[in-house]
Parts: structure tokens; C-alpha cells; sequence
């Protein structure tokens, strides 16, 4: 069947390519290194699918992963919470197996509908800086986990993320999983967006992820930032200020100004970069707070 | 493609191109106009039918990824027994102003209800934010869904 222009009238089609529906992992990956950086992984579609359309994307095939087995847990284990391939953003807002950052940012994933086929490993490849999850797993120090011809890797999540829309996977490799750590001790995560609407992608975003040590000193911190960079940005240098220190507003007020140092937003119609700046001082401190709360409680 | 979807009980099967939008199956494939088109680009939610019982926007789905499933549109609702408590409480409560919005909002409305039997004013609100309707009735909205959510449990309690 052709689709021609009386047929769909003013419809936005996506360019045509050729479709597979994998049933196995090793069948996608076959799939991939056959047709190269031309093919692209379709998993819930809700970033590629509206690029196809606006014909920002034009793959030569889409390999299918969602009839592949196996790749919707989400549970924890080994000390980490695994999240397959085909977890949707609801199954980890609707998960018990979830708790902070993780848990705190995934009812605020876009809206209800698109939560409901979206994937966190999908988002987390498609490396957009608007994306929510990559600050998370950024915040948490999480890996993501590849699979090529010749078995499996861990990259971290910060050599993952390389550039704008830009990962770190060979042609050959997709995502099967990210592995978020589960701390032993105390603990706690929050993630703090700003968006005009639902749906809308994030003004700002913030996640912060605290540890505590038994003397109540924050042993370990990750903060990580959404829509202020041109991608996912660690404000290291915040971090560094909140180790070895016990929690307190100040603490985090500072940590926030440092935060807002390092982002770089650009004035766009959600707002100036003066202003984005100052929510970014507010969203960390707010973030933090909740964190610590989280740890001591 | 082959594809075949249960669409509100009926088999359909054709042969369509993968690049085909499911809503655009329903509405040109099936005839079945109740789903509309809205944005197109994911954001108004004017396009949701239900997949498997899961609320989703059919124009960011193509056909081929349907093939196999169940999917159910407004015309879907209704049953033997006349109109699903959703439809009914719209129709009560003014739930709808031009009702360009409606057929998305009783899927959400119905899909909230199977789920959650009694949800409060801020579940129903949560549900459906990923829902525009450009005359703002949402007042109205919530009070149909909340008024099918009571007169389902009693016709289920009877």
C-alpha cells in the first residue's frame, strides 16, 4: 500500500523505512550492526516516533525491541536497582522497589500517557539535555548496561553521556539495562522540576542524592541538573562542598550557589538564564533538603 | 505489513506500511472516527485509546507495534447494555463543551475507574493531565469521571 497525499491529506507521516519486531536481544543487535548508524532501536517511541514524524529523524529501519522477553524487570539486587530495557516510565512510579531520586522524579516523567510506553533506558540513550532521567542517574552514579556481538559492558553514566542527543554506544550495542546503586547505609535522593505545564520538558531540573556516615556527615553527594547545559551537567564542585560536612540550610545553600555556577542555561521562552539560575540555587537547596531528610529519617 | 488488531472486539487485519500511525488505522483503516487528531505531536492526548486496557496516544504508535493486541476506542465503550457508566456520567454531569476532547477523556475516565474505583478529585486531575481540552472544562470533566467512578461501584455492588 502507498500512502499518497489524497489518501492522508495534511497527515505527518514518518519517512518510510523497513521495520523489524526482534525477539531476542541477540536478533536486535544482528539487526542493528547490519544496517548501522542509518538504524534505530524503537522502544517506547515517545522521543523518536514525534522526531520521525517532524522528520528530524529519517532511520532506514527500526528495529522493534518490545516483543523481546525479559526486559521489563525492575527490581533490586546485588546492591543495585536494575531496570530493564522495556521498564516504563509508570512501572517505576507505580514500583516498590524504588526509592529516592529514582522514585521522586518518575511520576514527574512528561504526562500520564506518554509515562505509560515511555522507557527510562530509552530517554537515557536518547541523550537529550531536556531529558530528566540522565540527571538522576548522574546524581546516583549509575551504569548503564550495553550488549554487542561480543557480550555485555558497564559504562558509567558519565562517559555515557558524551554530547547533545550524543551517547557513548557502539553501532553494534544497545542499552539492555541501567543500574542505579542501592546504598547499604542511610541514604536519600529527590528530584525538584520546574515545568510551565505537564508535558512540557523541564525549566530546570535538579537531583540530588545524599549518604550519610554514622556520625551523620554526608559521606558521599551527587547533584546533577536538567535544561541547563547543553547536556546533563554534575555540579561537581557542589558536591565537593557537601562531603565530610554535616547537613544543614546553609550547607545547602551553599552547595546551591555552586550548582548555579556551573549550569549554563540560555534565555529561551521558559525564561531568562538570570532567572533559571537562581531556580537552579533554589531547586538544589530544596533537593538537598529532602535528601537529607530522607537519610535521617 | 500483515498486521491484525482486536479493535473492540472485532478482528481486523491489512497490510499496511510500518510507518502507518496507529491513529491513523483506526480512523482510515477501521472507520473509526471517534479518535481524533489533535497536535499530532504527542502533546494534546486528543488521540488516546486504550492498548491492552493502557491509555496511550495513538498518533505516537505506529500500527504495526499494535499488531496482535487489543485496542479500544470510544466506539469500544458502549456495551450490550447500553452506555458505559463513563458516557453516561458525561452526558449527566456536562462533562463535554464542542466534545473535540471527550472520546480521550471517557477512555482515561474509564481506564482511571478499572483501576482505582474511587478516586479522589486530585487522582482524577493527576489522570488526566495528559489531557487538553482547549474550552477548559475540566471542572466538569472531573465530576463526570468521579460520578461514573460511584455509579459503577453501585451497579457493581447490586
Amino acid at each position: 500500500m502507498c500512502a499518497d497525499r489524497d489518501e492522508w491529506g495534511s497527515r505527518m507521516l514518518p519517512a518510510q523505512f523497513d521495520y523489524i519486531a526482534a525477539a531476542s536481544v541477540e536478533e536486535a543487535i544482528a539487526a542493528k550492526a547490519e544496517g548501522g548508524d542509518e538504524t534505530r532501536f524503537l522502544a517506547g517511541g515517545q522521543s523518536l516516533l514525534p522526531m520521525m514524524k517532524l522528520r528530524f529523524a529519517t532511520p532506514s529501519k527500526l528495529v522493534d525491541i518490545n516483543r523481546i522477553a525479559g526486559l521489563d524487570a525492575i527490581r533490586s539486587h546485588n546492591g543495585h536497582l536494575h531496570v530493564g530495557a522495556l521498564v516504563r516510565h509508570a512501572d517505576i512510579a507505580a514500583s516498590g522497589a524504588v526509592s529516592g531520586a529514582v522514585a521522586s522524579a518518575a511520576p514527574w516523567i512528561s504526562d500520564p500517557l506518554v509515562r505509560n510506553l515511555g522507557t527510562l533506558c530509552g530517554s537515557v540513550a536518547h541523550c537529550d539535555p531536556e531529558g530528566d532521567w540522565n540527571s538522576v542517574l548522574l546524581a546516583t552514579g549509575a551504569e548503564v548496561v550495553a550488549q554487542g556481538p561480543s557480550g555485555r559492558r558497564a559504562i558509567d553514566i558519565g562517559d555515557f553521556v558524551q554530547d547533545f542527543f550524543t551517547n557513548s554506544l557502539a553501532e553494534d550495542e544497545m542499552v539492555v539495562a541501567v543500574h542505579i546503586p542501592v546504598p547499604s547505609g542511610r541514604s536519600g535522593g529527590s528530584y525538584q522540576k520546574l515545568e510551565r505545564k505537564v508535558g512540557d520538558y523541564a525549566t530546570v531540573g535538579v537531583a540530588a542524592h545524599l549518604e550519610l556516615a554514622a556520625d551523620g556527615t554526608i559521606s558521599a553527594a551527587g547533584v546533577a541538573m536538567t535544561s541547563v547545559a547543553p547536556i546533563n551537567r554534575k555540579a561537581t564542585e557542589a558536591e565537593a562542598l557537601l562531603v565530610g560536612n554535616a547537613p544543614s540550610a546553609e550547607l545547602f545553600a551553599e552547595a546551591g550557589a555552586a550548582a548555579a555556577a556551573a549550569a549554563d542555561p540560555r534565555d529561551d521562552v521558559r525564561g531568562s538564564a538570570r532567572w533559571k539560575r537562581q531556580v537552579v540555587a533554589a531547586f538544589t537547596g530544596r533537593a538537598l533538603a529532602a535528601a537529607a531528610e530522607q537519610a535521617q529519617g | 505489513m500483515e498486521i491484525t488488531i482486536n479493535i473492540n472486539g472485532s478482528d481486523h487485519t491489512a497490510d499496511v506500511e510500518p510507518r502507518l500511525l496507529l491513529v491513523d488505522h483506526i480512523r482510515t483503516g477501521a472507520g473509526l472516527t471517534g479518535t481524533h487528531i489533535g497536535c499530532d505531536t504527542t502533546s494534546c492526548g486528543v488521540c488516546t485509546v486504550l492498548v491492552d486496557g493502557t491509555p496511550v496516544k495513538s498518533c505516537t504508535m505506529l500500527a504495526v507495534q499494535a499488531d496482535g493486541r487489543e485496542v479500544t476506542t470510544v466506539e469500544g465503550l458502549k456495551s450490550a447494555d447500553g452506555l458505559h457508566p463513563v458516557q453516561q456520567a458525561f452526558s449527566d454531569e456536562h462533562g463535554l463543551q464542542c466534545g473535540f476532547c471527550t472520546p480521550a477523556m471517557m477512555l482515561v475516565g474509564a481506564a482511571l475507574i478499572d483501576d482505582n474505583p474511587d478516586p479522589s478529585d486530585d487522582e482524577v486531575r493527576w489522570a488526566i493531565s495528559g489531557n487538553l481540552c482547549r474550552c477548559t472544562g475540566y471542572m466538569n470533566i472531573v465530576k463526570a469521571i468521579q460520578a461514573a467512578a460511584a455509579a459503577a461501584s453501585s451497579n457493581g455492588d447490586s
